[in-house]
């Protein structure tokens, strides 16, 4: 890892709405320079997307966009990201995706000009490559339509660039389902850093060479696929804990190739990131209950720089459509914040302690989140020569934390969860630091039908 | 029921594959379920007693305790891995029509959709349940669903969307399974499912879980 020293190393200096190195937007928004904006995420309700509808498929977005924009209006807002998360085929077709960047951003526009509102878009193309098993990471036809919806999808307005790319997601969905922690470190921080390093090269190049932002990449289909696991119960609270801290080893690739924030919002590794690089992030929390349950919806948001919700249907609510009726939560929790950075610090960290304090000691997820252990957590996270060994220190730092809540009596955990900490504690210690031995280690274990090294540069 | 029996019940419940599987420590260095299953074959043992008596009984108590939120997943993973190396010995009584499986279960994931534990997590427990399981995978066409139902006649067929822009190319399969076979019988399920949409598109059965496709299924083979 390039970083060799956290950015923020006190605690209370990691709070939300200030960046060390915040992001200036076309419109003007400053995020991270001093306040939190809302960023809004949705989706369409059921329906399909072909010729047929795609009349009714942009009418959705305009109505989206025009319905939040008008409510944050309304509710004097500050500022707001919209966040267009693409469909299939949205991408697979990209003119379908550009299209629509382009109805939101002449909305957008229009709130602009006409009521000074700022408002950007940020552009998520889901990664195609997951379509194709055993995945061809680099050399895939379908690379092509993703970055021409990057490319142009950027010059229509889609300003912040981000996505949630899915390198060694072969791997990791069926370790995430047998808890084989040294599979999710194969997957993440040997697979995924390699594939984040390939992909993150070519979404900056396009962010340069269009003057747009290259914002962030979450680890959603492995550290949220976990989480929401464990949140049915499927697999342990603090396996779920280890493959979230280790998560941010991979995150981080995004900014060491030039990638400057806002962080995506499914990225629970975003306060890590904050603390080690200085980028502006964007959370969500109790915000994206929408989507999917958590058990971290006050904590999360206790350094953000945008607060977000997760995607939500545009359906009819008895309020108003449900993408406006969300615009409306994010605004007033972004209000609270806002006051109480205007009020100065310490109002600032009694609101940021109360919001880490009601879930802290609730979940290990939330444990490691609370600004104290992050930056506990993240300088182990930037100790070591590799990767692996990041990934490493700042998994046991975190296990040591649970062990620790839990011999003071502050956090209780069902003997289900505890019987899995000395079997992590084991398998992590028995991870070698070193890539290529890792990877001999694996090989022989893992099922080599379902990923291709060389699509990898191994 | 005879002792060795009883052992491979528990080499399956709590899923001891064979004897050199580290898992679970506590039956560390004892034979599996597949060395169970050999003996208890060598022995006499009815092919159909073996499955009834032994297996079925012991991936149920299974998915009670995963039910009951007594175990993860994992531990529900190598109970069926368990049941797969005790089936492995079983396999050839079924082709002579020894032991009748209670039917065969067709499932995927809808075209366009690539989301799959939900998915994967019904195949195993029905599969435990004494179905034979056909698992078409994700992102699968009306096609390859009508393809699988020709190719096994009287099966019943699993899909899960995640998506809502999915549902509705779950709305086109299950009308274009039902053009060609109008009695199979449908069941459907994934996170925006609902029994509503269910009945709208003309599915036999919604389940919020695989809890409920199991029980669903159990009444359809009596
Ligand atoms: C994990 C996840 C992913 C993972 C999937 C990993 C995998 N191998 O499956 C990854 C990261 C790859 C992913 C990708 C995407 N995802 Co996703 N994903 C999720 C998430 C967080 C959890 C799904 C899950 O696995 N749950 C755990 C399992 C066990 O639960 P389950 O699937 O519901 O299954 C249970 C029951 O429903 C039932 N069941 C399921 N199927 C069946 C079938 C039958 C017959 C029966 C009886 C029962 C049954 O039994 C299961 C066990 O109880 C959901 C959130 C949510 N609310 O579901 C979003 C979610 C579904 N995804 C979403 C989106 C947008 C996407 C992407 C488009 C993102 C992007 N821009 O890249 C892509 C789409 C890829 C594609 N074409 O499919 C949105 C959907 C929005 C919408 N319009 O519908 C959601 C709601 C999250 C969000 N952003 O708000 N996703």
């Amino acid at each position: 890892m390039k970083y060799k020293k956290l950015v923020i190393d006190n605690p209370q200096d990691l709070l939300f709405g200030l960046a060390p190195k915040p992001v200036k937007t076309p419109r003007g928004l400053e995020i991270g320079g001093g306040q939190v904006y809302s960023e809004l995420n949705f989706t369409l309700p059921t329906m399909s997307i072909n010729e047929n509808t795609i009349k009714e498929v942009n009418r959705h977005y305009a109505e989206i966009a025009e319905g939040a924009l008008q409510r944050a209006l309304d509710l004097e807002s500050k500022g707001v990201v919209l966040e267009f998360e693409t469909l299939l085929e949205m991408t697979k077709t990209p003119q379908i995706g550009i299209d629509i960047v382009k109805i939101m951003n002449d909305i957008c526009e229009k709130y602009y000009q006409k009521h000074g509102l700022a408002c950007e878009i940020r552009l998520t193309p889901n990664d195609l490559r997951e379509f194709e098993r055993p995945a061809l990471q680099r050399t895939s036809k379908l690379l092509e339509p993703m970055f021409e919806l990057f490319d142009k999808g950027s010059l229509a307005g889609g300003d912040l660039l981000s996505i949630e790319s899915t390198g060694g997601k072969e791997v990791s969905d069926s370790a995430l389902m047998m808890c084989d922690i040294k599979g999710m470190f194969f997957a993440m921080i040997v697979l995924g850093v390699r594939d984040m390093q390939f992909i993150w090269k070519k979404i900056v190049e396009v962010a340069e060479k269009n003057g747009k932002i290259a914002g962030g990449d979450s680890a959603c289909g492995f550290a949220n696929t976990a989480m929401v696991l464990a949140e049915k119960k499927f697999i342990p609270r603090v396996f779920a804990t280890m493959v979230r801290v280790i998560s941010v080893v991979r995150s981080i690739v995004a900014v060491e190739e030039g990638a400057i924030g806002p962080e995506k919002d499914c990225g629970y590794e975003g306060p890590f990131l904050k603390a080690i690089t200085g980028i502006p992030i964007s959370m969500e929390g109790k915000t994206a209950a929408c989507a999917h349950l958590s058990p971290i919806g006050n904590i999360a948001s206790a350094c953000t720089d945008l607060w977000s919700n997760e995607s939500v249907q545009n359906i009819k609510l008895l309020s108003g459509m449900a993408p406006t009726a969300y615009m409306e939560q994010l605004e007033y929790d972004v209000r609270l914040m806002n006051v109480a950075l205007r009020e100065g610090k310490a109002s600032a960290s009694l609101l940021k302690r109360l919001l880490e304090q009601s879930d802290i000691y609730t979940d290990p997820q939330a444990l490691v989140l609370s600004t104290e252990n992050v930056i506990r957590i993240s300088k182990k996270l930037i100790q070591g020569d590799t990767y692996i060994e990041n990934a490493k220190n700042g998994a046991l730092e975190a296990l040591d934390i649970i062990e620790e809540a839990l011999a003071s009596g502050q956090m209780k955990l069902p003997e289900m969860e505890t019987a899995y900490l000395p079997l992590l504690r084991a398998d992590i210690e028995s991870i070698p630091a070193n890539e290529s031995e890792f990877v001999e280690m694996m090989l022989p274990v893992l099922d080599q039908s379902h990923f291709i090294l060389s699509e990898y540069g191994l | 029921m005879s002792d060795l029996l009883l052992k491979l019940a528990e080499a399956v419940e709590f899923g001891k594959v064979d004897k050199n599987a580290p898992y679970p420590p506590q039956l560390k260095g004892q034979d599996g379920a597949s060395e169970l299953t050999q003996q208890a074959l060598e022995e006499g043992a009815l092919p159909s007693a073996i499955l009834q008596d032994a297996l079925i009984p012991a991936m149920d108590k299974v998915g009670q305790k995963f039910s009951e939120n007594k175990i993860f997943v994992p531990q529900m993973l190598l109970a069926a891995k368990a049941m797969g190396a005790a089936m492995f010995h079983l396999k050839p009584f079924f082709q002579s029509g020894d032991i009748k499986s209670k039917g065969t279960f067709i499932m995927g994931t809808v075209k366009g959709d690539l989301h799959d534990i939900g998915k994967n997590l019904v195949t195993m427990m029905i599969e435990g349940s004494g179905w034979t399981v056909i698992d078409l995978g994700v992102d699968v066409p009306s096609t390859k669903f009508i393809e699988t139902i020709k190719a096994n006649p009287g099966a019943v067929v699993g899909m899960s969307a995640l998506l809502t822009t999915t549902m509705t190319s779950m709305q086109d399969i299950v009308a274009d399974v039902r053009k060609e076979f109008p009695d199979i019988k449908i069941i459907i399920g994934g996170a925006p499912i609902t029994h509503d949409f269910c009945k709208q598109i003309h599915a036999d059965f919604y389940s919020p879980d695989p809890q409920g496709a199991v029980k669903y299924l159990k009444e359809l083979a009596a």
